[in-house]
């Protein structure tokens, strides 16, 4: 398990000379559910895709023991790297449990593949379970309301047997309760697998990060517990504008400081 | 459990029309002429599992077609030449005698196994190399066009090894029997119609299967399947190499049937009428392409025969009404009186495809 952590040294992506990620250190380690956050444009989504292998990058991103740079995205993918996508993508024309069974397959052989499913496999009767859709198991995806997506996607990572989870902004568009249930399942999946999660909701960070890390025009800024980053001068230099916050200028922008 | 019926139920009657009620009701003439379109029929099911499933505009299946149907046609010539012989056409044109890359078409064995595997492996091949690229909708449908509109030049400009743009006719045996044959004529007729139900199973069971489930992922959201840990390029090929393996056939089957192939029969018209048939009946479903395939192949003959040069038109006019109109194709139509039937809140109603070539 000691190799299962995710470490990222030097990543660098540009677009046509623009730097969206510039030289970004940062190590994760397995039980950790840590948030990633910053301001609009900052390169979080950019820095999950440069590890998942959609974009190309400069530097290193090393998990499990695998240099991930310059590997094509599903190599990746089969080495336990799943992501999910700021706006939810599933198979809308497929159902749940499809979709469960898709994400479950890669290590399919052809004959596996060539024949038709006969009953629900056990792991995707489980991802089904943990994340709540067992009632609409044929139910096509594309009817999902956004949160089931969400969630659908979250399982599709669970049945891939993902073992590093990039989840970008999985909570926007919930209401108070959806967020609260995906807070307790990702602390549930993250006890022991390697958790980043993009959020621009506050609370939801406050609640369930175990640890943050800031970024801020491409570089990280900051990183620590969610007191230590909500007291950091420069961060809230970043949200709040320079100059110095009273308590209750952070709370309302970066949540309530316990 | 009328659904779990329904498609063993439609074979039966497939079987029974073609077996029975065909041959007892068409004269030889029209049943010929039903054999030809069945040929059709066999190549709009592949291109109903890679466009309709897989999301593939494949424009050029006639490639396939013709790879078929020349090397069927090469081994008639030869066979009908004789042990050593050379075909008539070849002795007209020039005195080289037959090109050695003829000879192992001699072997009725060596043709066979090159028709069951040669469209596939070009495909194969083919299909590889441009979807690794990440080739695809427009550019994959141009792409293939192009293919189809080389091969034809390349049948034209080698008259001595093709025939060149009359193609190759005038066959007298297949594998022994004589084509002139009425009893043998039925037998032809039935291989072709045996072929098609063969054909139906294979892409039904990979329309049920994991891997057509996978397809049709891959053609929704190609980029999200990455993401899984799939190659997208390899699930495409397959449904790529099953399309262009059954147009290969299907054009084997066509040469005794209609007893010429000609560089008119694989380039970009005939091409896209190949396709025409598959956007009319329904792409995503399993009868609709060949209903629709042989409903515009009787229609070109029907109307053919009256107006030589209108039917290409009309043609081309269905197919964007259908496309813009319709593009589940009449398959949809039964579709949406079913949703409607069962009301606003059902969820289990397929959703015609949406996207054209992506
Ligand atoms: N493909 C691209 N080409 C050019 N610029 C890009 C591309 N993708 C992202 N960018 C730029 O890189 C910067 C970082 O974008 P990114 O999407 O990573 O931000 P983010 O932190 O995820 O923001 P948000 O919170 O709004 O999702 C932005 O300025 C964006 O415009
Ligand atoms: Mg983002």
């Amino acid at each position: 398990m000691q190799q299962d952590y995710l470490e990222i040294s030097g990543l660098t992506v540009s677009f046509d000379g623009f730097v969206a990620v510039d030289g970004v250190d940062l190590s994760v380690l397995p039980g950790d559910l840590r948030f990633l956050i910053g301001p609009n444009g900052a390169g979080k989504t950019t820095l999950i895709d440069a590890v998942s292998g959609l974009v190309p990058a400069a530097g290193s991103v090393r998990y499990g023991g695998h240099e991930l740079t310059g590997r094509k995205v599903h190599r990746i993918a089969r080495l336990g790297v799943g992501r999910t996508f700021q706006t939810a993508t599933v198979f809308e024309e497929l159902t749940v449990l499809q979709n469960l069974d898709i994400a479950a397959g890669h290590r399919r052989g052809p004959l596996a593949l060539a024949r038709r499913r006969r009953g629900i496999p056990e792991e995707v009767e489980r991802a089904m379970e943990t994340v709540g859709l067992t009632e609409l198991v044929d139910a096509p995806a594309g009817v999902l309301a956004h949160g089931q997506k969400q969630w659908l996607e979250i399982g599709m990572l669970l049945v891939q047997d993902a073992r590093l989870l990039m989840l970008d902004e999985p909570v926007a568009g919930m209401s108070a309760e959806e967020k609260d249930e995906t807070g307790r399942l990702l602390q549930r999946i993250g006890a022991d697998r390697t958790v980043v999660v993009v959020e621009h909701d506050m609370d939801f960070m406050r609640s369930f990060a175990s640890s943050v890390t800031v970024l801020h025009a491409g570089k990280v800024l900051a990183e620590g517990s969610v007191g230590e980053v909500q007291a950091d001068p420069r961060v809230q230099e970043v949200y709040l504008g320079p100059g110095h916050h009273s308590r209750a200028e952070v709370e309302t922008v970066l949540g309530e400081v316990s | 459990m009328n659904k779990r019926w329904a498609v063993p139920a439609a074979f039966a009657v497939a079987a029974v029309l073609l077996f029975a009620v065909a041959p007892l009701a068409l004269s030889p003439f029209r049943l010929d002429q039903l054999g030809r379109y069945l040929c059709f029929a066999i190549v709009a099911v592949g291109i109903g599992l890679a466009w309709g499933r897989g999301g593939m505009l494949t424009l050029g299946q006639g490639v396939f077609f013709g790879m078929g149907a020349y090397l069927m046609a090469m081994h008639l010539k030869l066979a009908d030449a004789g042990p050593g012989g050379t075909p008539d056409f070849m002795a007209l044109i020039s005195s080289d005698g037959v090109p050695w890359w003829w000879e192992p078409f001699r072997s009725e064995i060596v043709t066979l196994l090159a028709i069951l595997l040669l469209p596939a492996a070009v495909a194969a091949v083919l299909g590889l190399a441009t979807f690794r690229r990440r080739v695809r909708g427009a550019y994959f449908a141009i792409l293939s066009q192009a293919l189809a509109a080389a091969f034809a030049i390349l049948l034209i400009g080698n008259p001595t090894g093709t025939g060149g743009s009359t193609g190759l006719s005038g066959f007298r045996g297949f594998f022994g029997f004589a084509l002139s044959d009425p009893a043998n004529r039925l037998v032809l007729f039935f291989t072709v119609a045996g072929v098609l139900l063969l054909v139906l199973a294979l892409v039904r069971q990979l329309m049920v299967s994991r891997f057509g489930e996978l397809l049709v992922a891959c053609r929704d959201a190609e980029e999200r399947v990455r993401f899984l840990g799939y190659d997208p390029a390899n699930v495409k090929t397959v449904a790529f190499v099953v399309a262009a393996f059954m147009a290969g056939i299907a054009g084997a089957l066509f040469v005794p049937i209609v007893g010429i192939v000609s560089p008119n029969d694989v380039g970009i018209v005939p091409s896209i009428g190949m396709l025409i048939g598959v956007a009319i009946g329904g792409r995503t479903t399993l009868f609709g392409p060949v209903l629709g395939a042989i409903a515009v192949a009787w229609a070109g003959s029907a109307l053919s025969e009256q107006f030589p040069s209108g039917w290409t038109y009309a043609q081309g006019l269905l197919f964007m009404l259908v496309i813009a109109f319709l593009p589940g194709g009449l398959a949809s139509l039964a579709w949406r009186r079913r949703a409607r039937a069962a009301g606003p809140a059902s969820v289990s109603a397929p959703l015609p495809a949406p996207s054209g070539g992506n």
